[in-house]
């Protein structure tokens, strides 16, 4: 894929953490889901402001040993795949925060 | 229950998060309800800005699905804006209402902030019997046009029904009016006694007969034999057992601030404008008491034969007066479901099970006795 991705997330989503895992609630059919780390990554860096590429940068491949395009080449399938469950709104251009949740809470 | 949901409840359990709460925002509602538990008058509220200070501490606390509830949730005028700051915080809400002040506007609204759920108390199809249990005339059609108006936005609709003795003729109607319009639909067969303690509205509670033929009509219990089979009686995995969720990963708050572990339970464990949410969710000697209870503490229900199979409400027990005894409620549904009565039954009509005491002679200081358990048809 060529060219920056944004992601941001979904208004209609209701997120969790529990433990170490992120719950999330997609409005579209009342799914429950729980994201893996990777996931739980660019839910929690989905500002709508930072492109896809510097979340890999700073979030992923600090924390995995793993290449840059490897890992950029996952981030945009796991992207997608979260857009299509209505978890993730991505696009190519920066997108405007004022529908989206504002970051899910962690427990005490 | 989906799998995950379960896993979901089961971590939840393991770590001590309160997984899901109801909170009711009012207790007045616009209508008047002939069974309802609750005494609509205003006995101080919590603002706006006490709610959303509940809502940021049991967001920090884990709080994951929020129900908000009444009384009816609209009498509030600051509904969508709790609503608003809930969402923000990214809980997954349900709404409890008569949706009788919802139309195309707040239904747009509702989808907007992304509900989860609305669940909406419908009794009959009939105007006559609805709007007779509401009080409110044209209660029935306003219902139904805001579930017309919420359905049109794609929200998931669930219809809740309490049947008594009002409206017990009247359930396949509602199930078949919830189809026609796109809804789920629940059936409840329990009147609950006022949260004050007065019992006189259980005289609504369907009778045996009525119960029973709910219970083999197998468009709503599957397989009728199946369902009302005879128990077997509790194993070493059901003694320790907990009864609901009640105060394990869920719980409830009044309108006044009142945390209670259901509802249903009105054992008051603090109040959130005097202590932290979480500190009455970790600390509270009455939780920790629900907590500790299992079936084997039981003294009654531990013995009985319907005691894994029960849908015993540890709160209606503590209605009646022991939080460790039985919930006769409970104990109607499943005579009226197997035919066989519970020991609380039997108890209650002065035929306990038997204890058939083998006489001591006086050389033996500690008298033997066995327990009778009685099987068959028995008529209540």
């Amino acid at each position: 894929m060529n060219g920056k991705l944004y992601l941001s997330r979904s208004p209609r989503i209701a997120a969790r953490k529990l433990g170490d895992e992120m719950l999330v609630m997609s409005g579209q059919g009342s799914t429950l889901f729980t994201l893996n780390p990777t996931a739980t990554i660019l839910w929690q860096a989905a500002d709508g402001a930072t492109s896809l590429d510097e979340i890999v940068d700073r979030r992923i491949c600090s924390e995995f040993e793993v290449g840059r395009e490897e890992a950029l080449r996952d981030a945009e399938v796991l992207a997608e795949d979260l857009a299509r469950h209505g978890i993730l709104l991505v696009s190519r251009e920066p997108i405007a925060r004022q529908d989206a949740p504002a970051q899910e809470q962690e427990q005490q | 229950m989906s799998v995950l949901m379960q896993e979901m409840g089961d971590r939840a359990l393991q770590l001590g998060v309160p997984l899901s709460v109801q909170v009711d925002l009012t207790y007045r509602c616009n209508e008047q309800c002939v069974h309802c538990y609750l005494d609509h008058e205003n006995h101080g509220e919590m603002t706006t800005a006490e709610i959303k200070h509940l809502l940021k501490e049991m967001a920090d606390a884990g709080v994951f699905i929020l129900t908000l509830s009444g009384g009816e949730i609209f009498m509030r005028r600051d509904f969508f804006e709790i609503l608003e700051y809930a969402r923000e915080l990214t809980f997954c809400i349900k709404l409890k209402t008569n949706a009788v002040m919802i139309r195309e506007h707040e239904a747009a609204r509702i989808r907007d902030l992304g509900v989860e759920s609305i669940q909406i108390s419908i009794y009959s199809h009939r105007p006559e019997v609805h709007d007779a249990i509401t009080k409110v005339r044209g209660s029935l059609r306003r219902s139904i046009n805001a579930i017309r108006f919420l359905k049109s936005q794609g929200l998931k609709v669930v219809i809740a029904n309490v049947l008594m003795t009002e409206n017990m003729d009247d359930y396949q109607g509602v199930r078949a009016l919830a189809e026609e319009l796109g809804a789920e639909s629940t059936l409840d067969p329990t009147v609950t006694p006022m949260m004050d303690g007065d019992r006189s509205i259980l005289k609504l509670n369907a009778g045996d007969s009525a119960l029973q033929k709910l219970f083999r009509d197998e468009a709503l219990v599957g397989d009728a034999e199946e369902f009302c089979a005879p128990p077997l009686p509790p194993d070493a995995d059901s003694m320790d057992s907990l009864p609901c969720s009640a105060g394990h990963t869920a719980c409830y708050v009044s309108p006044y601030g009142e945390f209670y572990p259901c509802v249903q339970f009105p054992l008051s464990c603090g109040n959130v404008r005097q202590q932290r949410f979480i500190d009455i969710w970790r600390d509270s000697e009455q939780l920790k008491e629900v907590r500790s209870i299992r079936l084997r503490n039981l003294s009654s229900c531990s013995q009985c034969v319907h005691g894994s199979t029960c849908t015993r409400c540890p709160g209606l027990a503590f209605m009646e007066g022991n939080m460790r005894g039985p919930s006769t409620a409970d104990c109607e549904k499943s005579f009226a479901r197997t035919g066989i009565p519970s020991n609380n039954l039997l108890a209650k009509r002065g035929s306990a099970p038997r204890l058939v005491q083998i006489q001591s002679s006086p050389a033996l200081p500690v008298p033997a006795m066995t327990n009778v358990t009685l099987s068959g048809s028995f008529t209540w």
